[in-house]
Parts: structure tokens; C-alpha cells; sequence
């Protein structure tokens, strides 16, 4: 390199860095490839009616992701239900009402839920958090347990356990974006609200108002890391390929069907029809997360002179 | 908001205060309830058996996990391999070239990347790596999480190295140096604590994956070093004995997750530090 000189050595550079950089837009360009290629069997056996039929049975033969879909689209918007308001609020004490010393210790906790490995959630969800559930449920009384939403015996295992996990594995990533947002809002506008007699609440609305945009990206961008969440919800849901309303009701995510049969799966179609839905799990993220980043990108973009990077997981690293 | 009385805003804000700093403690409830279960149940079974026997079969009590220690720093360290060139080089082709297309392109990718879930990277790496040699390995593990750190490696790496004053490689540049040498021996070397803590939170992150390990290692009741063969993995036998119904199988899972947890917590302390210290030295 020393030898080197001029425009050659840094066109070399530049090369030999881009074709590094290029590697990782092929990995993603390949993943979605392989999947695609991997699933022709099932998608050309049963075009669209793959997701529109109920039936999931592989030793009849019967291929139908229905379940899976209801299943990760129900357990995701549960968690998004807990979580968000939790998350909001939590943004909404570090950024602008905690006191300064309380806001480091704060963050670092706060993003600490984010560093405990998917299987600890797991181990503890079974043995700890789906007894706690079973009781609850249990404990119901019977004018609310004829509602659909709470029909069925009391298992634990179903679908409030795993909107319970998967609420306090979003909390962590929805407040950090949001407190990044927050960030973003122009100390004015709070000081503008102020002035014109303005609660505390009243102000932070305001702010909250302003920022909307960010704050629906970071609520999208916790939805889609509850979709793609896999381990667990497979040890608390209960893995059954069956749609109910009830939150009570055993279910299934298409995460949780790939880590319980993919080693399983002994025929070609079964092992096709798995792969699809990983598939079709890597598009609906990918556009979630998308449009989440550009939500979160316009408003830091228009709104701060700041490069701020909310798109990027929180760290623990990041509350130093 | 004219129409109310301030007494009941005064009260709305109040609550709302309340709200926030409730919505604090109701998350950390669930982490101080992980946490101290994870420690008063694993901390039984931690012990020297744990870090240096084998499995024992069922209905044997006793026993530990080596094979599983090993397995994990094997497959985090072909991970590594395969990542952290790839990482570090994207992320200094994006803060280099920060302008062009390509980088832009690279930056979409990473985020994207970023936001796959971790068993559909098992799927991926599944059709590349093991339908081929009809054979589970450690390598296929390997690669799996070494696809989950790239962009974690390579966005940090951008970000610090863009914390390097321009001055620094305009100085270099000045001197007559080459863009490469520039940043090979300007702008990396002062980078290079950055550049290891995104390399350690990488690690502290895939180190307690286990969903892309399913199908791709697999699992191995043995002890094993070769990456041609299924290997076991720390999170992976803590799933097999969580959903087990042995109580003694279960001793064991609580023991893997405090052991799992610690590393993750050092290496993200470490990282803290590491980053805390880089921040002081930046705004001297």
C-alpha cells in the first residue's frame, strides 16, 4: 500500500471497501432469493389460498399459514397495546420530567430489557410469568369469562402470556426511539406552550404532537420486532394452529412454527411450505421496518440538525 | 382547553405525571423479576460440574454443559470471522464515501439486515448452507450469526469513525498520504476502541441467539470441535431442558440462562466503559 501512489492506491481503496460494503446488500438481496426459491414447491402447489385456508395438517398434506398469520398479527398489536402507552410514557419521564442524575441509571435499565437474550424471556415465561397467568385467569369470574375474548379454560399458555413477553421485549426498543424523537422536538416549542400558560402535560403534548411522526415510527418499529420475535413466544403460546379470539386460547405465530417443525418437516412440500412462510415473515418485517425508519428519518431529518440515528437498535452502550 | 378549569388541568397534568413515572416501574418490574429469578434459580446449579462435565442422560442427576460452552464461543467466534471484516470495511466504505450511491445503498441494507428476525436468518442460512451438504454444523451456525453482526459492526463502525475530527485525515491527507493510508493509519488506529466495543455489543447480542441455531448447528449431545458436525450451543440446550419435563433437566436450563445473562451484562458493561471513555477523550 506504501508503494502505492496517487489516484491508483485510493481507486484501489475505494474498490476493495465497496466490494465489502456490496457483500452485505447482496446478503439481503440473496435472503430474499433463497426464500423465494426454496418455496416454489408450495407457492405454485397452493398459490394464495396458502394464506386464506385455516387447515394446517401435515401429515394429511394440508398446507394453510392462516393461523400463523392471526396468531403473529394478534400477539404483535397485543403487545403494541401494553407496550406502547408503557414505552410512551417512559420516553416521555427520561426526556423531559426525571431528574438529570435519575436519567443515565434510567436509560441504561430501561435498555438493559433489551440485552436479555429471547430463550432467558423464554425459561422465565414458562416457569414463572404462565403459572402467574393460569392464576389470573383461573381468578376470573364468570360474567367476563363468557365474553369470546376469555373463553376457554384457564391454561396459561396462550395468548396473553405471549402479548405479556412480547410487551416487555418492545418496551426497550419503542421508548429509546421515541426519547431520540423527543430529542428531536425544538426546545421552543415546549417553552412556546409554557409561556402561554401551558401545564406541564399541556407542554408535553404539545411536544408529543410535534413529533408524532417519530413517535409512530418507534411504535412501528417495536411492531416489527414483535412480529419477527420467535423463541419466547414459541415457549409461552402454546402452539396450537388454531384461530380464536380468546385471549386464553393456545395459538400460533409463524415465528414459533419454524423454530417448532422446521427440523420436522419429512416431506419437500412441508419443508416448501415452512420456508414460505419465513418468506413471507422477511417481507411483511422488511416493509414494517421500512416505512418505521422513514417515519422516524423525515421527522429527525426536517426536524434537527443533528445526524440522529434512532433506526438503529438501543445498545446498552448507547446510555453511556 | 379555555373551557376547562385550571384546578382540573393543574389535576390532568398531575395524573399524567403520575402516568410516566408509573410506566418506569412497571418496566422494571418484569426485569427485576427476570433477573432475580435467573440468579436464585441458576445459582444452584452454577458450579465447577456445570463449566466442565458433559450432560449426564436422563434420570442421572448432576452433569454440566461443556460441550454447549464450547460450542457457543466456537460458533460466536466463526461469527466473528465472518463478520467483523466485512463490518468494519462496509462501515469505513460508508463514512469514507459517505455521499455516493453505493453508500446510501450499503446504509439501506444494514438497517434492513438489522431488522430480520433472527429465524428467518436461520431459514436463509438453512437453503445455503445446510440443504447443500445435507449435513448441521457448526459452520452453518457460525455463518448465521456472523449475517446477524455485519450490520451491527458495520453501523457502528461507521458512526465512530465519523467521530473522528476531519482534521485528523485532512492533516494526513496533507502530508501526501493516499486516502488508504489516511484511514488505515490516521483515522482507524484512533477509531479502534469505538470499532472493538461495536465488535463486543455485537457479540453480547448474538451470543444469546438461538432461534438461527435451530437448524443450522442443531444440536449435539457430544463434545465436538469440528465445524463439519452439529454442534450444541448454550441457548439451544437451555431450550431443550426448559421445554423438557425433567426437573433436574430444568436446574440445568436456569444455570445456562445465569451463565448466558452474565456474559451478555460483562460484555455490554464493557462496552459502556469503553464507550464512555472514548466519549471523554473525544471532547478534550
Amino acid at each position: 500500500m506504501a508503494g502505492r501512489a496517487g489516484k491508483t492506491g485510493d481507486l484501489g481503496f475505494r474498490m476493495g471497501t465497496g466490494a465489502f460494503a456490496l457483500v452485505l446488500v447482496l446478503i439481503v438481496c440473496a435472503i430474499g432469493f433463497e426464500l423465494t426459491r426454496q418455496s416454489m414447491l408450495s407457492i405454485n402447489k397452493f398459490g394464495l389460498s396458502f394464506w386464506r385456508t385455516e387447515i394446517w395438517d401435515p401429515v394429511a398434506g394440508e398446507f394453510g399459514a392462516l393461523p400463523f398469520i392471526w396468531g403473529t398479527l394478534y400477539s404483535s398489536i397485543l403487545a403494541l397495546v401494553f407496550a406502547t402507552p408503557i414505552a410512551l410514557g417512559i420516553a416521555v419521564f427520561i426526556s423531559e420530567l426525571c431528574p438529570n442524575w435519575l436519567r443515565q441509571p434510567l436509560v441504561f435499565l430501561t435498555e438493559l430489557l433489551a440485552a436479555i437474550p429471547s430463550i432467558v424471556y423464554g425459561l422465565w415465561g414458562i416457569f414463572v410469568l404462565v403459572p402467574a397467568v393460569r392464576a389470573v385467569e383461573a381468578a376470573l369470574p364468570d360474567v367476563l369469562r363468557a365474553l369470546p375474548i376469555f373463553k376457554g379454560p384457564p391454561l396459561g399458555v396462550g395468548m396473553l402470556a405471549a402479548g405479556l413477553i412480547l410487551a416487555v421485549m418492545v418496551i426497550p426498543f419503542t421508548s429509546s426511539v421515541a426519547r431520540e424523537v423527543l430529542k428531536a422536538v425544538p426546545g421552543a416549542q415546549r417553552e412556546g406552550a409554557y409561556a402561554l400558560g401551558a401545564t406541564r402535560f399541556e407542554a408535553i403534548r404539545a411536544a408529543l404532537f410535534y413529533a408524532r411522526t417519530g413517535i409512530v415510527g418507534a411504535v412501528m418499529l417495536g411492531f416489527g420486532r414483535a412480529l419477527g420475535e420467535t423463541m419466547a413466544v414459541t415457549m409461552v403460546i402454546g402452539n396450537n394452529p388454531r384461530i380464536s379470539a380468546s385471549l386464553f386460547a393456545p395459538q400460533y405465530t409463524m415465528a414459533a412454527v419454524l423454530a417448532n417443525e422446521f427440523t420436522e418437516a419429512d416431506t419437500e412440500l412441508y419443508l416448501n411450505a415452512l420456508i414460505e412462510i419465513g418468506l413471507v415473515l422477511f417481507v411483511i418485517t422488511l416493509l414494517v421496518n421500512s416505512m418505521s425508519r422513514l417515519l422516524i428519518w423525515s421527522m429527525a431529518r426536517s426536524k434537527s440538525a443533528a445526524p440522529a440515528e434512532p433506526a438503529t437498535p438501543p445498545t446498552v452502550a448507547e446510555a453511556a | 382547553m379555555t373551557s376547562r378549569s385550571t384546578v382540573g388541568r393543574k389535576l390532568l397534568s398531575s395524573l399524567f405525571v403520575g402516568f410516566c413515572a408509573l410506566s418506569v416501574l412497571v418496566a422494571l418490574v418484569p426485569l427485576a423479576f427476570v433477573l432475580f429469578f435467573v440468579v436464585s434459580e441458576g445459582i444452584s446449579a452454577v458450579n465447577l460440574d456445570f463449566f466442565t462435565k458433559m450432560p449426564k442422560p436422563v434420570g442421572e442427576a448432576g452433569g454440566g454443559m461443556a460441550n454447549a460452552i464450547v460450542g457457543t464461543l466456537i460458533l460466536t467466534g466463526l461469527g466473528s470471522a465472518f463478520a467483523v471484516p466485512i463490518g468494519v470495511l462496509s462501515g469505513v466504505y460508508m463514512s469514507e464515501y459517505a455521499g455516493t450511491r453505493l453508500a446510501s445503498l450499503v446504509r439501506f441494507a444494514a438497517d434492513t439486515l438489522n431488522g430480520v428476525p433472527s429465524i428467518v436468518i436461520g431459514v436463509f442460512v438453512y437453503g445455503i448452507a445446510v440443504l447443500p451438504f445435507k449435513q448441521f454444523s457448526a459452520f452453518a451456525g457460525g455463518l448465521a450469526l456472523g449475517v446477524m453482526m455485519i450490520p451491527i459492526i458495520a453501523r457502528t463502525t461507521e458512526e465512530l469513525l465519523l467521530l473522528v475530527p476531519g482534521t485528523m485525515r485532512e492533516g494526513a491527507l496533507a502530508l501526501g498520504a493516499t486516502r488508504s493510508r489516511a484511514v488505515f493509519t490516521v483515522v482507524l488506529p484512533s477509531a479502534l476502541p469505538g470499532i472493538i466495543t461495536g465488535i463486543v455489543l455485537a457479540l453480547a447480542r448474538i451470543a444469546g441467539e438461538t432461534a438461527p441455531l435451530l437448524f443450522t448447528s442443531f444440536n449435539n449431545r457430544f463434545f465436538t470441535t469440528s465445524l463439519t458436525q452439529p454442534i450444541s450451543s448454550l441457548t439451544v440446550q437451555v431450550f431443550t431442558y426448559a421445554i423438557s419435563p425433567y426437573k433436574d433437566w430444568h436446574r440445568q436450563a436456569w444455570a445456562g440462562a445465569l451463565v448466558l445473562v452474565t456474559i451478555v451484562l460483562l460484555c455490554s458493561l464493557l462496552a459502556r466503559f469503553a464507550t464512555r471513555r472514548l466519549e471523554s477523550i473525544q471532547s478534550m
